[in-house]
């Protein structure tokens, strides 16, 4: 039995399971919190628990579905290729908001972590949360973070986003659709854009968008927001 | 469906070459998207030659994380140490982010 549970195929389907169960109870329940990779990640995390399975021995079955977000995020050229000319008539619209959004965010994670006490290499952690995993891992390396908790917070940070990202714009007035999908891919970066392609391609263009432009803004900025920011703060 | 895989896939293998040779900080899923954007601009790619599988993909996008969100499990213990500050300052900053960009957005696409 226990070899049963370890073996890749097994793990394979497992997940492909949960994912389905999962959608199935946000369709049949409509609940916005019961989002599919949240209850995903629940229902596998104590599945392994129960069953005494090492992280290390799912990671290895899960690695071929894994494998398909390197691809799945290239894919995402075709809806920005298809929003290519409204992107061009508004570049520096898109620049300017995504360096206020890139520097706020920084600024705001790290300021409200250092309030509450959180250690320096915590506070350093958080700092890239919501860009896209490789180059937060990147990020969080150079400034004297913890990449694995950088790599954590950040899928958090995803999910969160995408669960209630749309609600809280419609709460904070943020109405226009360009100015909605951007705002989800620049904080909640590919999980976040992954709500939107399930809206529409519109939404899911200008999130991946959204999601590059603060990629790079972010593997630029954050050391010197960090420079900057010691100059008044003692971390 | 292999013509759409070599299209895809063969994005995503020049953005690994482009990082190794230039040492750029960038992820390779990245640049391999937006060189398929460039390739479907020039026309040297055409959207029918790619749409079926870059649907497929995009919309199952959020599937495919799972994984990488269970290796939490690993991190619970750091996690917990610091919860507090790190739930609020990572959800207070989240929504700062969507409301400057959307605001700042919105604001200037109206005045610029």
């Amino acid at each position: 039995m226990s070899t049963f549970l370890q073996n890749p195929i097994f793990i394979i389907s497992f997940t492909f399971f949960c994912y389905y169960v999962a959608q199935e109870i946000q369709k049949r329940t409509k609940l916005i919190i019961l989002n599919p990779i949240l209850v995903s990640i629940i229902i596998i995390i104590v599945f392994l628990s129960i069953f005494h399975i090492k992280y290390e021995v799912y990671h290895e079955g899960s690695k071929l579905i894994e494998f398909f977000l390197k691809p799945a995020v290239v894919a995402l050229g075709v809806p920005l290729y298809q929003q290519l000319e409204k992107i061009r008539k508004q570049t520096l619209h898109i620049v300017v908001s995504e360096l206020a959004g890139c520097i706020a965010g920084i600024v705001s994670v790290v300021l409200i972590a250092k309030l509450l006490g959180a250690p320096k290499e915590i506070v350093f952690s958080l700092a890239p949360k919501s860009v896209t995993t490789p180059i937060a891992i990147e990020v969080s390396k150079a400034i004297g973070g913890i990449p694995p908790l950088t790599a954590s917070v950040v899928i958090t940070v995803g999910i969160f986003g995408s669960i209630y990202g749309y609600a809280i714009m419609k709460w904070i007035k943020v109405h226009n659709p360009v100015s909605q999908g951007l705002s989800m891919g620049t904080a909640a970066h590919a999980v976040g854009t992954s709500k939107s392609m399930e809206i529409s391609p519109t939404f899911g263009a200008f999130s991946s968008l959204g999601l590059i432009v603060n990629g790079i803004f972010t593997a630029i900025l954050t050391p010197y927001i960090i420079e900057i920011m010691s100059l008044w703060i003692k971390f | 469906m292999i013509k759409q895989c070599v299209i895809v896939f063969g994005c995503l293998a020049l953005g690994e070459f482009a990082v190794s040779m230039t040492g750029l900080k960038l992820p390779s899923s990245i640049i391999g998207m937006i060189l398929l954007t460039v390739f479907l601009k020039l026309g040297w790619i055409k959207l029918k030659s790619v749409k079926g599988i870059s649907d497929f993909l995009a919309k199952n996008l959020a599937l495919f994380f799972v994984p990488s969100g269970v290796a939490i499990m690993l991190y619970l213990d750091i996690l917990k140490d610091s919860l507090l500050p790190i739930i609020v300052a990572s959800i207070g900053s989240t929504i700062i982010i969507l409301a400057v960009t959307g605001w700042v957005h919105q604001i200037i696409r109206k005045k610029l």
